[in-house]
């Protein structure tokens, strides 16, 4: 059985239905990020685990125990807030010190803690310094120590790097990282940021509208969303759709509208004629100058409309004469100058069968 | 000044090299101009008005202290054959004289139950007002000041009616009272009616500071603590309360310095033992029309009051650790 267990919990304010009857199982020792849109029911869901919303259906089960009639200062399960939420009237230590102080830890072991949790978060020092004397990430590590100082079983995170700069946010995803690694607690983290969601995850739930979209682990959910919705909001993603034309020897053919015939890899047939959509990840696609020397699965003409140029990337938007657009994404390492293609150049585009894949509907 | 400050540029004057150089440097100057004295045509009036309301008649209180008192009253002449007349001899009379340290305890006395008893009372309610909902918040807050509408004197005299013998509240207290055998007690003329009236007057003046720092409070931080395993109690003590210190320390001096020099509660409802300094002082003054000894008294008084305001304001700061505004901002 899985150490947390959300089962068929929905929650409404008012009319709107903030999480609408979720399941998810989350074992001992994940890394297990909800990630969605604003709005989505994450937070709800969090705070719910967390116990500060009471959920209207269903139930959470922590290690075999039905959390219902549990307020959070007796739930086995700590957060750290999207605004740190640190102490202002209170030291570093006094932070620290505080849930131990809760839970009547003698006063003899409260320095010997102390000092074992700002080291795991690497404040030795800072112990005696007043929350508006550091800055945003020592703030955030705080925290962090904060909520572990007393082992919960369960570390919920709500959005904690979103305050940080992009530098000081790869910095601390790597220290999460490690640090859930060490301290072996489950962590459940919240975030709208997809490519944080894939780098620190075990495990992924895309949120919608209150539900749970698809999940799985990053690699899946990102090589093979199994919605629309995950298609397109992690990464981006050319969503191609039109009737099925052919089936023979594990590939489908699909007529897409203004491109033409797209041949893709399925392991089982779909019925001819079907509606049906294929994901095709920018980066799987290889766009060339002239027609490729070797024969590729997939083979269509366009002209180059617009392009963003990244650094390590080059993002090109792609028109086909029958009017379909491709985001096409090329590696500015791969073509040895800066930029390799100009917006009105003509371009050769190919993937094989095996670049794309179905999403049911 | 605001011809020089104001930029008009004019392209016809706008002409290359030095011209140009020098135009951008009087642009300088006369912005220098205005910061240097911007801000004292805004501070001037206000200190104007301090200096002649304020500052002066301090110091002519200050002076009339060390003077004679004249013999029908008021002031003896400051030159008198040709010698300077002045003398602590009424500042000695506040120390030798153990009734006026006497009674100017009692007032630091009344003032401090009265501060603690606005504290009890509006802490609990100015919590209420922070956590209603936004809609009643300004509603609750108007009843909170709806009593400075009508004259502070009238009020006072509101209570001799309640309190009057002849009133609900009397007989009921007395009823009680004789019935379970004691005499009855007069609730009017006591130090009882003075106190009452102390706090009812002076309880808005708490809770509209303590509001003021209770509504910033962040949400969160309540909630931090209760993940962090504090119940409601600990989350008050450990959080709430601290966190509101300032809001405390502010009302405690809105309250506890005008409750120290009151003389209008005490001479309408309070006994013959309840003139507290204040009331001793208009006597000095209107009265016995002893004014350097009303001086010596009124100015122990504002002493006292800044020394006892400082030391409050200093363990405010103290108590909350830091010493910058931010700790104040973020409470």
């Amino acid at each position: 059985m899985a150490l947390l267990e959300i089962e068929n919990v929905t929650r409404r304010f008012g009319d709107f239905t903030a999480v609408d009857n979720v399941s998810l199982a989350i074992e001992a020792g994940e890394f297990f990020t909800l990630l969605g849109p604003s709005g989505c029911g994450k937070t709800t869901l969090l705070r719910m685990i967390a116990g500060f919303l009471v959920p209207d259906a269903g139930r959470i089960v922590l290690n075999g125990e039905d959390l219902a009639e549990r307020p959070p200062e007796v739930r086995p399960v700590r957060t750290v807030f999207q605004s740190y939420a640190l102490f202002p009237h209170m030291t570093v230590e006094g932070n620290v010190a505080f849930p131990l102080q809760m839970a009547k830890t003698p006063a003899a072991e409260l320095p010997g803690k102390i000092a074992t949790a700002l080291e795991d978060v690497r404040l030795q020092g800072f112990g005696k310094r007043y929350p508006h004397e550091l800055s945003g990430g020592q703030k955030q590590r705080v925290a962090i120590a904060r909520a572990l100082v007393t082992h919960p079983t369960v570390l919920l995170l709500d959005e904690p790097l979103a305050a940080l700069d992009a530098k000081l946010r790869e910095e601390m995803q790597l220290e999460l990282i490690n640090m859930q690694k060490e301290v072996g607690i489950t962590f459940v983290y919240v975030t709208h940021d997809q490519t944080e969601a894939l780098a620190l995850s075990h495990r992924i739930a895309v949120m919608n509208n209150g539900r749970v979209e698809q999940q799985g682990e990053p690699s899946k959910i990102y090589g093979f969303p199994t919605t629309r919705f995950v298609a397109d909001f992690i990464g981006h993603c050319n969503l191609l759709s039109g009737p099925v034309s052919a089936n023979g020897g594990g590939i489908v053919t699909v007529d897409v509208t203004g491109l033409g015939p797209v041949r893709v890899a399925a392991e089982t047939a779909l019925p001819t004629g079907r509606p049906a959509t294929v994901a095709l990840r920018p980066e799987k696609i290889r766009i060339e100058a002239a027609a490729p020397a070797d024969t590729p699965d997939n083979h269509y003409r366009g002209t180059v409309s617009d392009l963003l140029y990244m650094g390590d990337v080059t993002v090109y938007k792609i028109d086909t004469p029958g009017g379909q657009k491709i985001e096409a994404l090329l590696a500015n390492s791969a073509s040895g100058r800066t930029q390799f293609f100009e917006v009105g150049d003509a371009v050769e585009m190919s993937w094989p069968v095996a670049a794309g894949h179905f999403i049911p509907e | 000044m605001s011809t020089a400050s104001a930029p008009s540029p004019q392209p016809s004057r706008r002409t290359a090299g030095r011209g140009s150089e020098t135009r951008s440097g009087e642009q300088v100057r006369g912005r220098s101009l205005l910061a240097r004295w911007g801000k004292w045509l805004v501070s001037g009036p206000p200190l104007l008005y301090l200096l002649v309301f304020f500052a002066a008649p301090t110091l002519i209180m200050v002076l009339a202290s060390f003077r004679t008192p004249g013999e029908f009253g008021g002031l003896a002449p400051l030159i008198e054959e040709g010698k300077l007349d002045l003398n602590i001899d009424s500042y000695a009379r506040f120390f030798t004289e153990s009734i006026y340290a006497e009674i100017f305890l009692k007032s630091v006395w009344y003032a401090l139950l009265t501060t603690l008893c606005c504290l009890t009372l509006a802490y609990p309610l100015a919590v209420l007002i922070a956590r209603a909902g936004k809609r009643y918040r300004n509603v609750l807050l108007l009843l909170v000041i709806l009593p400075f509408w009508s004259n502070f004197l009238i009020r006072i005299y509101a209570w001799m009616i309640i309190l009057g013998p002849q009133a609900a509240l009397a007989r009921g207290v007395n009823g009680i009272l004789t019935a379970l055998g004691h005499e009855p007690v007069p609730l009017l003329f006591s130090s009882f009616a003075v106190l009452v009236c102390l706090v009812y007057v002076h309880l808005p003046f708490m809770v509209l500071p303590l509001y003021a720092n209770l509504e910033k409070h962040d949400q969160a931080l309540l909630d931090a603590a209760q993940d962090l395993g504090a119940n409601r109690w600990q989350r008050f003590w450990r959080i709430t309360f601290p966190l509101s210190l300032p809001g405390v320390y502010a009302g405690a001096a809105l309250v506890f310095i005008p409750a120290l020099g009151i003389f209008a509660i005490p001479d309408i409802l309070g006994g013959p033992d309840d003139s507290l300094i204040g009331n001793v002082i208009k006597q000095q003054f209107l009265e016995t029309r002893d004014w350097p000894f009303g001086s010596v008294l009124s100015i122990v008084l504002t002493v006292a009051a800044l020394v006892l305001a400082g030391s409050a304001a200093w363990m405010g700061r103290r108590n909350l650790g830091t010493p910058s505004s931010s700790g104040a901002s973020r409470a």
